[in-house]
């Protein structure tokens, strides 16, 4: 078990006298790098760079929103290379919104929570010193910057009414079938294939890693929970994504080789790819969240110097809500004639996620509860995570009653409620562990007091944006139109005016970014303080290019995770 | 196999003694789902004796147009539109969107306010009670199995206070409609609606919107406004059934609380009972294309006589007076419903 990851020609010269600090030559080291540290370091670029892509068009969506009307639609299809006419213009709202859900979904929210944070952390966390299949974990990254290529070169193609794929992110046949003519939605489909087959390969990886390269002494039960969320996350992965790629294989054949899966002319059903489209897509919604429970629950405990409260129960929970999450589904098919016990069935089951949901809120405030905090920014980040995703887990019990859901499925109060949990819920998370861990991956401070501004730019835009949606919702408006009736016009422009405070935020955060790398203090070992427990922060800042050759031996008593006992 | 059975049973014993009576009365799943009914206090009386009532409904209600000649509602009669700056549901105009109105605004929302409000007192009271300077020690508690259980069980206590309205009122909404129900089914196409009337000759009204300036020449709401409406008899049950032509559409109207997807190959259906005349907009909520945002609904509830005028000014015939001319149709309307009832009781 657990050798040192060999990196290229490095071993053929090298093997005697190994130097933990030796780097191969820019191309080697970015382009075919097999080192976790450095491949975490792809992943969170291109999750940025995916990340300011499907910014900026939620940012056109605002503005086409802000009034009634069909004001800047043309000029986009005109950018784009195609002819502006009713329908194009149409029809590019439409690519608009497919593409922003599957950036943000796949491209942004994923690769930064597991390729990124994941794969940076999860080695040093349980001692290891790679992942334990390098070269895969390799071609997972690579495979999602192809993916995310051919979403971008779709946008350039026929999709039917206009160029681009105009499907929506869950791609419902007919729609994605017989609906839309042109290759933009073949690329779509083999996009999410791509990042489907990254995504299983690098769930291998991690559950690989982390039931055999833990480092001796440190047990299941001992390890850190953002460790336990990136195993019950993988293994999401591995179960709900295969389920994705061969309902989207049927898309492809029904679309070109004559299939009649979701095609009732030849016997298929519509409704039989919703079906499979979310026993994937409500895991996939856990898989976006468990992630920033874990960096959560390490943050928590770090600012608050006191080891986590209810370590085992903030496991379990997330196990339990992995499981419940694949019984859940239909809660996202209300309105498609399900008959009626199938929807007390769900309801019912929908509900009981909010349980361990509650349990894990509870636990990150009991954990705070009698500690002597120090709220840094990545503590303030994760405060903002655990009362804003409360707030957007509040509506998902609203929204999961079936009969409630009548009125409210497919109007903006579930798009507030998704981007509660997921722009706020997820995103803040990713905020919250990225000024956590960014000195020990850089060895740079960043700007307290610039993260402390972005945080509450960011706390009051994102709310602007989405809490008005609620009221939308409420009153009746459909998601996914462009234009709305004369009702409706106050709050969007509400919410439009939220998204430029929010872009402004997005601005504080990368002047912060450059301000660490150029003028930013070197960072030490453990920045934190003593609340700050975990193995990574036993390494230099930024760690060594090979870390933990020799294992660290995790005793009975030490510190570092044994969450369990009173440790003095 | 009936999952939905044993939450339903459960929650008549609890609630009335006429739903116990009913578990002595009616076996059968459908028909106890009907008994359900009297729960709440408006629920009166949802299956009606049509002809009766709904004639002296009309009676009652309207005063200005002679009974038996169909007029258009004037925009007097707008009732289910969006507010202007609204911050919650439109007003609903079915016993169903009634009680499910209440148990929003009655049970889920100050349950999901009053929670959002206690996770930020105790993130507000960490912040004051336990920061560096006040609790310079932090405690080594990391356990504690009382509040551990607590924490537990009462979010499970609150679900159960949600989930029994909730069961309640899908029970309510699948009610079955009554053998005299009048079917209309909605097709959605690319991209307008299509109303069809099969119990009244079969006849289809085709539905699009109408441009701005047309919408505003009637005093309409923009992007509500169509040119022809999905014109139905008001306190009637309908058996209100959805299908799409080319993908899926769905048939929605927030003030009927209604909301049905319109699937290829699928007949969908549900019962719907507009409670007063009025004119009801909804919108296409499944994404269906490009034009998926310019495909309204408008529903037009009359008083039974004027919609039965109605129905035959479009050529159709209703139930009475179509014996001696076209029996055969006559004739053949019942069977049709029940084929498609038992194709639903199937789905």
């Amino acid at each position: 078990m657990a050798t040192t990851a060999d990196t290229f020609q490095a071993h053929t010269e090298d093997h005697g006298h190994h130097d933990a600090d030796h780097k191969p030559a820019f191309f080697a080291r970015w382009f075919m790098s097999t080192n976790h540290k450095d491949i975490g370091t792809l992943y969170l670029i291109f999750a940025i760079c995916a990340g300011i892509i499907g910014g900026f068009i939620s940012g056109i969506m605002r503005m086409e929103l802000a009034a009634p009307g069909i004001q800047y639609l043309g000029y986009w299809v005109s950018l784009m290379g195609g002819e502006a006419s009713f329908d194009a213009n149409l029809h590019m709202w439409n690519v608009l919104i497919t593409a922003h859900g599957l950036i943000m979904v796949f491209f942004m929210v994923m690769p930064a929570m597991i390729g990124g944070f994941g794969n940076w952390f999860v080695p040093l966390m349980i001692g290891a010193p790679d992942m334990a299949f390098p070269r895969m974990n390799n071609i997972s990254f690579w495979l999602t910057v192809a993916g995310f290529s051919s979403l971008m070169f779709s946008t350039f193609v026929p999709g039917g009414t206009g160029l681009g794929a105009g499907i929506g992110w869950t791609a419902y046949a007919p729609l994605s079938t017989s609906g839309s003519s042109g290759p933009a939605v073949d690329f779509a489909i083999f996009s999410l294939h791509l990042a489907g087959a990254a995504s299983i390969m690098g769930a291998i990886n991690f559950i690989t890693t982390i039931f055999n390269m833990r480092a001796p002494g440190m047990t299941l039960h001992k390890m850190p929970l953002f460790v336990w969320s990136v195993l019950v996350t993988a293994f999401l992965l591995l179960l709900a994504l295969p389920v994705l790629a061969a309902a989207i294989t049927m898309l492809l054949t029904d679309r070109n080789f004559g299939t009649t899966f979701f095609d009732p002319a030849g016997g298929g059903d519509p409704v039989l790819y919703q079906h499979l489209f979310w026993f994937f897509g409500h895991p996939e919604v856990y898989i976006m969240i468990l992630p920033g429970f874990g960096m959560v629950s390490q943050i928590v405990a770090t600012f608050s110097k006191k080891p986590v409260f209810g370590y085992l129960g903030m496991a379990y929970a997330m196990v339990a809500i992995g499981v419940v999450g694949f019984v859940v589904w239909a809660h996202h098919m209300y309105t498609t004639g399900l008959d009626v016990n199938t929807k007390m069935y769900f309801t019912a089951a929908t509900m009981v996620i909010a349980v361990p949901t509650g349990v894990k809120i509870f636990s990150w405030i009991a954990t705070m509860w009698g500690g002597s905090i120090e709220f840094k920014s990545p503590l303030v980040w994760a405060m903002g995570f655990i009362f804003l995703f409360t707030v957007g887990g509040v509506t998902g019990v609203v929204l999961a009653n079936g009969g409630v859901d009548d009125v409210l499925h497919d109007t903006y109060y579930v798009v507030a409620h998704f981007h509660y949990v997921l722009s706020m819920g997820a995103v803040f998370s990713l905020f919250a562990g990225f000024y956590y861990w960014f000195p020990k991956m850089s060895g740079k401070m960043h700007s307290e007091f610039l993260a402390h501004l972005h945080f509450w730019v960011f706390f009051i835009g994102v709310n602007v944006i989405f809490f008005p949606q609620h009221f939308l919702g409420m009153d009746g408006m459909p998601r996914r139109i462009p234009d709305y009736p004369e009702a409706f016009a106050y709050f969007n422009q509400v919410s439009s005016y939220g998204y430029m405070i929010m872009a402004a935020s997005m601005a504080i955060f990368f002047v912060n970014l450059a301000y660490a790398f150029i003028a930013g203090k070197k960072a030490g070992d453990n920045p934190w303080g003593e609340g700050a427990t975990t193995l990574e922060w036993t390494l230099s800042s930024p760690p060594p290019y090979h870390q933990f050759e020799t294992l660290p031996v995790i005793e009975d008593h030490h510190d570092y995770h044994d969450h369990r006992q009173v440790t003095t | 196999m009936n999952f939905g059975t044993w939450p339903q049973r459960a929650l008549t014993l609890v609630t009335t003694l006429s739903a116990a009576a009913l578990l002595a009365l009616a076996p059968q799943a459908v028909s106890a789902q009907n008994a359900t009914a009297p729960l709440p206090p408006a629920a009166s009386a949802p299956v009606l004796e049509q002809t009766e009532v709904a004639s002296a409904d009309a009676a009652a209600v309207d005063a200005a147009p002679v009974e038996g000649t169909y007029k258009p509602l004037g925009t007097d009669m707008i009732k289910g539109q969006p507010t202007d700056k609204g911050i919650t549901f439109q007003e609903q105009y079915t016993d169903d969107g009634e009680f499910a109105l209440w148990m929003h605004d009655a049970i889920l929302l100050p349950v999901i306010t009053v929670i959002s409000l206690f996770v930020l007192g105790l993130l507000l009271w960490v912040v004051v009670r336990f920061n560096r300077r006040s609790n310079k020690v932090a405690s080594k508690t990391t356990h504690n199995t009382f509040i551990e259980v607590i924490w537990t069980v009462i979010p499970v206590l609150i679900l159960v206070v949600i989930a029994v309205p909730s069961i309640t009122l899908l029970a309510r909404q699948y009610e079955s409609p009554p053998a005299d129900a009048i079917t209309i089914k909605a097709t959605g196409y690319q991209w307008y609606w299509g109303y069809t009337y099969p119990d009244n000759g079969g006849f289809e009204i085709i539905s699009n919107m109408l441009s701005d300036e047309e919408a505003i020449a009637n005093g309409e709401p923009k992007m509500l406004a169509v040119n022809n409406r999905m014109v139905v008899p008001a306190n009637t049950p309908i058996r209100l059934q959805t299908t799409g032509a080319d993908v899926i559409h769905a048939f929605a109207v927030p003030s009927l609380w209604f909301k049905l997807d319109a699937v290829p190959g699928r007949l969908n259906e549900r019962l719907l009972t507009i409670k007063e005349p009025g004119i009801y907009y909804g919108q296409c909520s499944e994404l269906c294309g490009a034009r998926h945002g310019y495909m309204p609904i408008a529903v037009e509830a009359l008083p039974r006589a004027q919609w039965e005028a109605w129905v035959r000014e479009q050529g159709g015939t209703v139930a009475g007076d179509a014996v001696e001319e076209t029996a055969a149709p006559a004739a053949a309307a019942p069977a049709a419903t029940d084929e498609v009832a038992a194709e639903a009781a199937v789905s």
